[in-house]
């Protein structure tokens, strides 16, 4: 009954949200690109670290790849939420008629295009470096692009506890890295899978199973962690 | 009607601190007689395991390390939940007061678990499926404590802690089976704890030393809470009255 008093739609205020995210973040390229030239700088490390042996690295590959990845895209997870806390916006949102659990899934979406799809993009030259071939690649970025979703989702949960919080970055990796565990197992495990002539298909299952479970869930918490933030 | 007895009444800290104090040496007597008992059944009485000679005796301890440092993060998110739906204060103290315990008893396994895989496997450390995940365990510990100790306001702090405790609690299975099918992906485990049917003291004596631990781990986390008690509530007069008599019974 309530709702005919909603002059717009719950997918039209997600879509607002986006957009919004979106073109903040573009418009602070800065922040964007930043991460994805970390994850360059830290996979292009691990030869260096490890030697140029290319059977060494083609088997590190996968792991590597998707390690760098998982830093990368924790990197701007702080930025989330922060802005908006520093200039009043969360809390207008917090306000707002709109349920907090679908704003937050819009702000995770927006966080996944900006820093999870470049990353997808930004994998197979990665990638090329370390030797896969072209099966690998394209497994490569199937995983990632059904992995990275649930790093922002899960990560939000964390950005939305830290909000505010001393020395926020070092413990928000501290709270989430141990709960991305489980997409980076199965991630960078399809892809060596496939290259030990293992079934992939279980792996992919269970990636997407974390991301729809994260979908579901984290958004919810993420808005109760931002409540408690914000009291 | 009013007189009955009310077992809410305790969630109340000024209620449940002298309950809490007189509470205490009760369960440190009995830890200490359940690992007497323990010990001397572990120690003594047991025989010498045929293959892995006097080392297996580790597990004494190690066992019931692990189970507690599992148990007391089931706790405490039992707590978190009871704190987050009843806006209670005792709960997120709970929490917090056992965490160091089962961060300790996390690295008790982990420590007694690498002391015994020197001299059974020839290894500190495999990445075995159940190593790593007590390694995540400590890991998720730690991320707790370093959460509430990083919020000056102790109801947020009780608040985000324990929304983090439950965020863990159903992350704990995922990360336990995909660390398992990701350790039998890797290799075939070197590691397997081909479990003969263990002798009936050693049984016994293990289940003795977990009634120790858990004793133990309830005697210290009511101490912790009584100082985490009187340090949030110092501006409340039962605890300047208490501070005054003298008698911090």
């Amino acid at each position: 009954m309530s709702t005919t008093i909603r002059t717009i739609g719950l997918g039209q205020v997600m879509l607002a949200v986006l957009k919004r995210e979106v073109s903040l973040g573009m418009r602070q390229k800065g922040e964007v690109l930043t991460p994805l030239m970390f994850f360059a700088v830290v996979a292009s490390l691990f030869p260096l670290g490890v030697g140029a042996e290319s059977n060494l690295l083609l088997r590190m590959a996968p792991g590597v790849l998707w390690v760098s990845a998982l830093l990368a895209a924790m990197l701007s997870l702080q930025r989330m939420f922060a802005m908006d806390h520093a200039d009043g916006s969360l809390e207008q949102m917090v306000l707002s008629a709109t349920p907090l659990g679908l704003l937050v899934l819009a702000k995770a979406l927006a966080h996944f295009l900006l820093s999870g799809l470049p990353l997808v993009l930004m994998a197979p030259i990665l990638g090329l470096q370390f030797g896969l071939d072209g099966r690998a690649l394209g497994l490569l970025m199937l995983t990632l692009l059904l992995g990275t979703p649930t790093l922002s989702l899960i990560g939000s949960i964390g950005a939305a506890l830290t909000l505010g919080v001393r020395g926020a970055g070092v413990l928000l990796s501290l709270l989430i890295l141990p709960l991305y565990i489980p997409v980076l197992i199965f991630g960078a495990g399809a892809v060596e899978a496939d290259a030990a002539g293992l079934g992939i298909g279980g792996h992919l299952s269970l990636l997407a199973a974390l991301t729809l479970a994260s979908l579901g869930f984290a958004p919810w918490a993420t808005a109760a962690a931002l409540k408690i933030a914000l009291e | 009607m009013k007189d009955r007895f009310n077992l809410y009444r305790f969630a109340s800290p000024a209620v449940f601190y002298p309950l809490a104090g007189a509470l205490i040496p009760y369960f440190v007597a009995v830890s200490v007689v359940f690992g007497l008992a323990g010990l001397y059944l572990g120690m003594l009485v047991a025989p010498t395991d045929f293959q892995q000679g006097e080392g297996y005796r580790i597990i004494f301890i190690h066992v019931p390390a692990s189970w507690m440092s599992m148990f007391i993060y089931l706790v405490m998110a039992f707590w978190a939940a009871i704190g987050l739906a009843f806006n209670t204060r005792l709960s997120g103290m709970m929490a917090q007061a056992l965490a160091p315990t089962g961060a300790l008893m996390a690295f008790l396994s982990l420590w007694t678990g690498a002391l015994w895989g020197k001299p059974m496997w020839g290894a500190w450390w495999v990445w075995d499926a159940r190593l790593t995940s007590e390694l995540i365990l400590l890991f998720l510990y730690i991320g707790y404590m370093a959460l509430t100790a990083a919020i000056d306001d102790q109801r947020r702090a009780d608040k985000a802690g324990g929304l983090l405790l439950l965020v863990g609690v159903v992350n704990v299975p995922i990360i336990y089976f995909s660390v398992k099918w990701w350790n039998t992906l890797h290799q075939g485990s070197s590691v397997n704890l081909a479990k003969s049917s263990m002798a009936t003291t050693m049984l016994w004596g293990m289940l003795l030393m977990a009634m120790c631990f858990w004793m133990y781990s309830i005697a210290m986390a009511l101490m912790r809470v009584r100082t985490i008690m009187l340090e949030r509530e110092r501006h409340t007069d039962w605890v300047k009255n208490l501070l005054l008599s003298g008698d911090e019974k």
